[in-house]
């Protein structure tokens, strides 16, 4: 493919060269922090160097020349990122990368681990952005919320997780978790008062300088002839969209997102453990944790953010650093469960009630060619709760009563179906387990 | 004397002779809140300071623990009320003239900014209530005696998204209706009362369906059989009055409670 997109370079160099510069002055404070406050001489002088490091980069990327020494990825690397990625390896690298941290959160909440995670974010990022097609997607409008939404999610994860690994090596040691210290109560005015106060104006001079940066999006005149490709949601609800990829609207975009909803408002009545309240903990309530981890970073904002930078034209994936080319051809050929069994099992055509015959007659017919489907999500929904509650969830069914249990047990299947779909589409191309297009009922 | 102390002295006696007159008097019915006992009187007779207890757990208050991102989720939707009291003055909920209002607000109006102060601040605030719920869900601040108030900080959270969802199509630009198409077509899918939706066979009475495009869940939510004028409209009175009015209720109960149920968790 061609090389450097030397237009994109010319505008986006200034930037860069800014983000480098302010990249080394972060350091730099760090280094001054490690020197001064903590006394780490050596960790200091890393920081130092790590700091000249960006500072040597940013007149290379001033100058903005493709063919001279500008900072990028490379198009090698670019072109491995793009053939590599897709919607199975994305969602699996997520959950492989989030599990690792969690099962390694001792190692990864030290400081100077995260801080170096920070910066290897950064840096990649700011490599990244040399490359015109993903600055374009990073830097349209709509899209730099959920860029800072990453960062943000990324650090305050960290710093519930550091405190949580601290208060869990305290609490295993026998003392109080912090919170519990120094607790003496302080007048509201001036000490909350006044952080609320500064929290304002830091926020309303914060939203000044991001409005007058950044100009808020506006296209051509609506039109409802004109269709955009991609059509996109608003990007919260990007999330809903992507599973649409493996489910019908009915479900991906009503049943499930107000079950979410209902569910979520059901946790504190679902959640009998009594411990972990009032302070950051992992280890006393491990389930919990995990569960809701899986619902929120890893289906909600995994999602939203596959659906937003990574789904082009025809809502097909592209890389990070891949064109969106709307005549990006896509093979199709999904079947369903019913489709599977009658054809290729038992070699016939599908079960099809004669004409002219009465509604029961035609239920039956529909009933005989799905059988299959409708067992299985039957017997998903209705004999796995009772099996769970006799093995793995034997504890919590004693303790939560039959109908807390079943409302529980129930919705983490309901939550588990789209990760189920998924690894189903990936492996087997199954498009519905249950076909009956004739009532609008696809699962 | 030299001039820097007269100044000061002057500064001080203009100070006491207005903190003493009776129209301060009026509005502050106390000294400043200087010494412990005044800075207890004024979280007391201040009405927007009476939001909070007088005293607090100094870890509960600590921004480590609290983000404070409950706080600037309504600091947020402040400056939303206002900045969108401030549109409305500039836009027509109308096909010929939303678009062209949002044109002169960027092009025309002194203050040009007010509209992406905005749409930044609802950005900024859907991301605020997630990472608020998400500390609230981290510190297990929703269990017991705290479950209601969880509840309805869940019911502010969907309330949040359809604040934002129903102003994404205001500017009614391209990617507005398209946004609000794309959204709204789940309605059509909606079980039984949608006419796309799974059962909608069974509203179906004397030979005469129930269910039609006419009539379904995603027409009462556009007004109509597709995004047009009744949508723009609908969505407006949604955006401006109805949804505002509503959260308004809930955050009220929401920080109400707060206290009610113990103030900022805690360990016990």
């Amino acid at each position: 493919m061609h090389g450097f997109d030397h237009e994109h370079l010319e505008s986006i160099s200034g930037f860069l060269g800014q983000y480098y510069l302010a990249l080394a002055l972060m350091n730099a404070v760090a280094a001054f922090y490690v020197w001064h406050k903590a006394q780490r001489v050596w960790l200091a002088g890393f920081w130092a160097v790590v700091s000249t490091g960006y500072v040597m980069l940013s007149p290379l990327a001033f100058g903005g020349n493709g063919s001279w020494w500008m900072p990028t990825l490379g198009t090698r690397i670019e072109h491995f990122v793009n053939d590599m990625t897709g919607p199975v390896v994305y969602s699996l690298g997520i959950v492989c990368s989030l599990s690792t941290l969690f099962v390694f959160r001792r190692f990864f909440v030290r400081p100077v681990v995260a801080w170096t995670g920070l910066n290897l974010m950064l840096l990649v990022m700011g490599l990244s952005m040399a490359d015109a097609a993903f600055a374009s997607i990073v830097t349209k409008a709509d899209n730099v919320p959920i860029v800072g939404l990453i960062y943000l999610l990324c650090f305050f994860t960290w710093l519930a997780a550091s405190r949580a690994v601290e208060n869990d090596d305290r609490m295993s040691r026998g003392l109080p978790p912090r919170e519990k210290d120094d607790n003496e109560k302080v007048l509201v005015w001036p000490d909350l008062v006044y952080t609320e106060m500064i929290c304002m104006i830091v926020l309303t001079a914060g939203l000044i300088v991001w409005a007058i940066v950044l100009e808020a999006p506006l296209e051509e005149p609506g039109s409802t002839v004109k269709t955009p490709n991609p059509s996109k949601a608003p990007w919260y609800f990007l999330g809903l969209q992507e599973m649409l990829v493996y489910f019908d609207p009915w479900y991906a975009g009503i049943v499930l997102p107000l079950t979410a909803v209902g569910g979520l408002m059901a946790i504190p009545y679902l959640d009998f453990n009594k411990q972990g309240n009032g302070y950051y903990t992992i280890e006393q309530r491990k389930f919990s944790y995990i569960t809701f981890q899986f619902g929120f970073i890893i289906i909600w904002i995994t999602l939203i953010v596959l659906g937003t930078f990574l789904r082009g034209p025809n809502w097909n994936f592209f890389g990070p650093f891949e064109t969106w080319d709307a005549h990006k051809a896509r093979a199709l050929s999904n079947i369903n469960v019913s489709d599977w069994f009658w054809r290729d099992v038992m070699q016939t055509s599908l079960p099809k009630a004669p004409s002219g015959t009465g509604k029961i007659t035609e239920l039956a017919y529909i009933a005989q060619r799905e059988w299959l489907g409708l067992l299985t999500v039957l017997g998903y929904f209705m004999l796995l709760p009772p099996l769970m509650a006799t093995t793995v969830f034997r504890k919590f069914f004693v303790r939560m009563g039959f109908v807390r249990y079943m409302i529980m047990s129930n919705l983490l299947l309901m939550m588990a179906t789209l990760p189920i779909k998924m690894v189903l589409r990936w492996t087997m191309n199954l498009k519905y387990i249950v076909y009956i297009p004739e009532y609008f009922l696809n699962f | 004397m030299s001039p820097g102390q007269w100044f000061r002295n002057s500064a001080a006696s203009a100070g006491d002779m207005v903190r003493g007159s009776q129209v301060w008097k009026s509005v502050f019915r106390h000294p400043l809140p200087l010494d412990r006992r005044n800075r207890i009187v004024v979280m007391l007779t201040n009405f927007f300071l009476h939001l909070h207890p007088v005293s607090a757990k100094k870890q509960g208050i600590a921004l480590s623990y609290t983000w404070c991102m409950g706080g600037v989720t309504f600091f947020l939707f402040l400056v939303e009320t206002v900045t969108g009291v401030l549109l409305m003055f500039y836009y027509r909920p109308t096909l010929e003239w939303a678009y062209w209002d949002i044109t002169n607000l960027r092009d025309v109006i002194s203050l040009g900014i007010l509209r992406e102060v905005h749409r930044w601040g609802a950005h900024a605030m859907v991301i605020t209530v997630w990472l608020h719920m998400y500390r609230v869900f981290l510190t297990g601040s929703y269990k017991p005696p705290r479950e209601f108030n969880w509840v309805i900080g869940v019911i502010l959270l969907v309330l949040t998204l359809l604040l934002s969802f129903t102003g994404y199509l205001l500017p009614w630009d391209q990617l507005a209706i398209w946004a609000i198409t794309v959204g709204s077509n789940m309605a059509r899918a909606h079980p039984i009362i949608g006419h796309e939706g799974p059962g909608q066979q069974i509203l179906f009475v004397d030979g005469v369906d129930m269910i039609t495009m006419g009539t379904d869940a995603r027409f009462a939510l556009l007004g109509a059989r597709f995004v047009g004028e009744e949508t723009l409209n609908r969505f407006y009175i949604l955006h401006c009055v109805a949804i505002p009015l509503a959260a308004a209720m809930l955050l009220a109960i929401h920080f109400w409670r707060v206290r009610k149920d113990g103030g900022i968790s805690g360990p016990l």
